[in-house]
């Protein structure tokens, strides 16, 4: 069997999905795996198309190219859903997992029919009830390892929790609301 | 005890560079290389080492800074990548004729232009005569490994000649990956305390380092260099037997990877070596003699060992992520099909032009490389040997 699992992020510059895709690995590496996380470099700017990937393997990975035929995709912001090809080379054995309120026939619509599973989470509403803002990458990280199974929701919390003491160490009034956020985010993701 | 971790190779370099602690950092910053020094200077700030950093103006001044302090006596290092080591060349010769144990992180990337700032290996490629000596690294651990050997091979008194520890820019540079580190206290311990023999700053024996050297005597220290060069084989040899007892992790010029018994085989450096090795373990699943020659040490080149390692193949395919430019081949090609002919063995080889401004290399272009190889040895023709791979058709 195969055991490596990979994954694509697609957001716009600002929101969060090379942090996201740094996380997840980071959460995958406590667990005791061997994991992967990069950007795709391009003139990053604010609101430009983003990509990031993941691998994430029990054993150790030598493959250094971009990711061709996910496992997963990732889609942080809808609005790229008709601009970018985001389930291009998507194995139908996985999923793809949306930030977005739109209805399952204008997705399946845009997703050119795209035959695996689709979740959709809205980060927006989970960020603002959580964090009273809105940034879409905690609940987005949350959505993918419940959709991939890669850990349990117990070990996503109690890894999180320490990471956002490390990475809020200047800030921690907003470490119970990113918490909040993964919570939230666990259950809120359908599939539709 | 080494220390599971997870970093870039940015980060793993800095933390070497941490580990090492040397007097001197003298850097400016350019992409992909610039994380080094920033994350060194963080390191400065808060006290974490003794080293004084020198924030230049230019890449020029940066290298002339590193060779003034190593003149000195003291230890020193920089970062670079791509036009910041052109910036630096006519520095890098002085540095490498003053005997100068400087180490350097090169994280490759294109020299421009058009404008790019994704990796390739023309920056390395620039410099390869100059007399520096050159290892290149698959991945973060490996940029962290060679860095933690660098001081012991440059500083050995049959050496005396600055290193170069390359890897790939993005691809291993900005990408988080499993690593294992060593401790604060075990490098100090291996690396050890630097005690040049002669110093500028030492004043119970004044000399002049770097005056004029005419007819008379240039020749004979261009020799020198070039004798230094031969010694440090031995010298990389013997420090990567002392670094695999102490961390378990083997070194060599070069890993074989599935080569002993393959037919056909890709001679590379760096990240692509890694994604190779993916492709050889599926090849070698479905029977294809297929192996991997992935270089570490550039310079000095083991010519000797390259050929023996590659003379009972039916047909190795040479990739170079820098193209010479010269319609005969990029510079490893040149090197490894030269070893050959010197050494009396006769293999079918081929060139591949690859990855050139961060061109993304495949496991599919990879495996098309071994199909080629397989094609070659079926019809016993070598046909075009200059080729290119992930090249768009008829834009050439």
């Amino acid at each position: 069997m195969n055991n490596l699992i990979e994954i694509r992020w697609h957001g716009r510059g600002g929101q969060g999905a090379k942090t996201a895709s740094l996380l997840l690995a980071d959460a995958a590496f406590n667990t005791g795996k061997y994991i992967q996380g990069f950007p795709e470099y391009g003139p990053e700017r604010m609101g430009a198309p983003i990509t990031a990937y993941n691998r994430i393997s029990d054993k150790p990975i030598t493959i250094h190219s971009n990711i061709y035929e996910p496992d997963y995709v990732v889609v942080v912001d809808d609005t790229l859903l008709e601009s970018v090809p985001v389930t291009a080379g998507l194995k139908t054995t996985g999923a793809i997992v949306i930030n977005t309120t739109k209805s399952p026939e204008y997705l399946k619509k845009v997703l050119n029919g795209y035959e695996g599973a689709i979740y959709t989470i809205d980060a927006r509403k989970v960020s603002e009830e959580a964090l009273g803002k809105y940034f879409p990458n905690t609940p987005m990280l949350a959505a993918i390892v419940k959709v991939t199974g890669i850990m349990t929701d117990e070990e996503l919390l109690a890894d999180m929790q320490n990471s956002f003491k490390h990475k809020f160490a200047k800030k921690p009034e907003v470490i119970d609301g990113n918490m909040k956020a993964l919570e939230l985010a666990l259950k809120e993701v359908k599939k539709i | 005890m080494s220390i599971r971790e997870r970093l870039s190779g940015n980060e793993a370099t800095a933390i070497a560079m941490k580990q090492i602690n040397p007097d001197v950092v003298a850097a400016f910053p350019i992409t992909p290389s610039t994380e080094i020094p920033q994350y060194f200077s963080t390191f400065v700030s808060n006290g974490e080492v003794d080293t004084e950093f020198v924030a230049v103006e230019s890449e020029h001044s940066a290298m002339s800074a590193t060779i003034g302090a190593s003149a000195a006596g003291s230890r020193a290092m920089t970062a670079t990548s791509a036009n910041g080591l052109s910036l630096m060349w006519e520095m890098i010769y002085i540095a490498s004729s003053l005997r100068l144990p400087i180490v350097m992180a090169l994280v490759n990337r294109a020299v421009s232009g058009p404008l790019n700032i994704h990796n390739d290996h023309s920056d390395a490629m620039g410099v390869r005569d100059a007399g520096w000596i050159m290892l290149f690294s698959e991945n973060n651990q490996e940029a962290y490994d060679n860095m933690l050997m660098a001081h012991r091979i440059a500083e050995n008194k049959n050496v005396l000649l600055p290193v170069m520890i390359c890897q790939d820019g993005f691809i291993t540079s900005h990408s988080i990956e499993n690593i294992q580190l060593e401790s604060d206290e075990e490098v100090k311990k291996f690396v050890g305390e630097y005690k040049p023999e002669h110093y500028l700053l030492n004043n119970k024996e004044p000399i002049a380092i770097g005056p004029l050297d005419l007819q008379a005597y240039l020749f004979e220290h261009k020799a020198q260099q070039a004798e230094a060069m031969k010694n440090a084989k031995k010298v990389i040899k013997e420090v990567a037997e002392e670094f695999e007892k102490w961390t378990g992790r083997k070194y060599e010029f070069f890993e074989k990877y599935k080569l002993d018994d393959a037919e056909i085989a890709i001679v590379c450096m760096n990240s692509t070596a890694g994604t190779t090795k993916a492709v050889v373990d599926v090849l070698r699943e479905k029977g294809v003699k297929a192996g991997l020659l992935k270089l570490r040490m550039f310079r000095p080149f083991p010519a000797e060992e390259i050929a023996e390692a590659l003379s009972n193949l039916k047909a190795v395919a040479i990739l170079d992520k820098a193209d010479s430019l010269n319609g005969a081949g990029g510079a490893l090609f040149e090197d490894v099909t030269s070893a050959m002919y010197v050494n009396n063995k006769s293999v079918p080889m081929i060139n591949y032009i690859y990855g050139i401004g961060g061109r993304d290399t495949t496991e599919k272009q990879i495996e098309s490389v071994y199909s080629d190889l397989q094609e070659i040895v079926k019809n016993g023709k070598t046909e075009n040997p200059y080729r290119y791979l992930g090249l768009r058709k008829g834009e050439n």
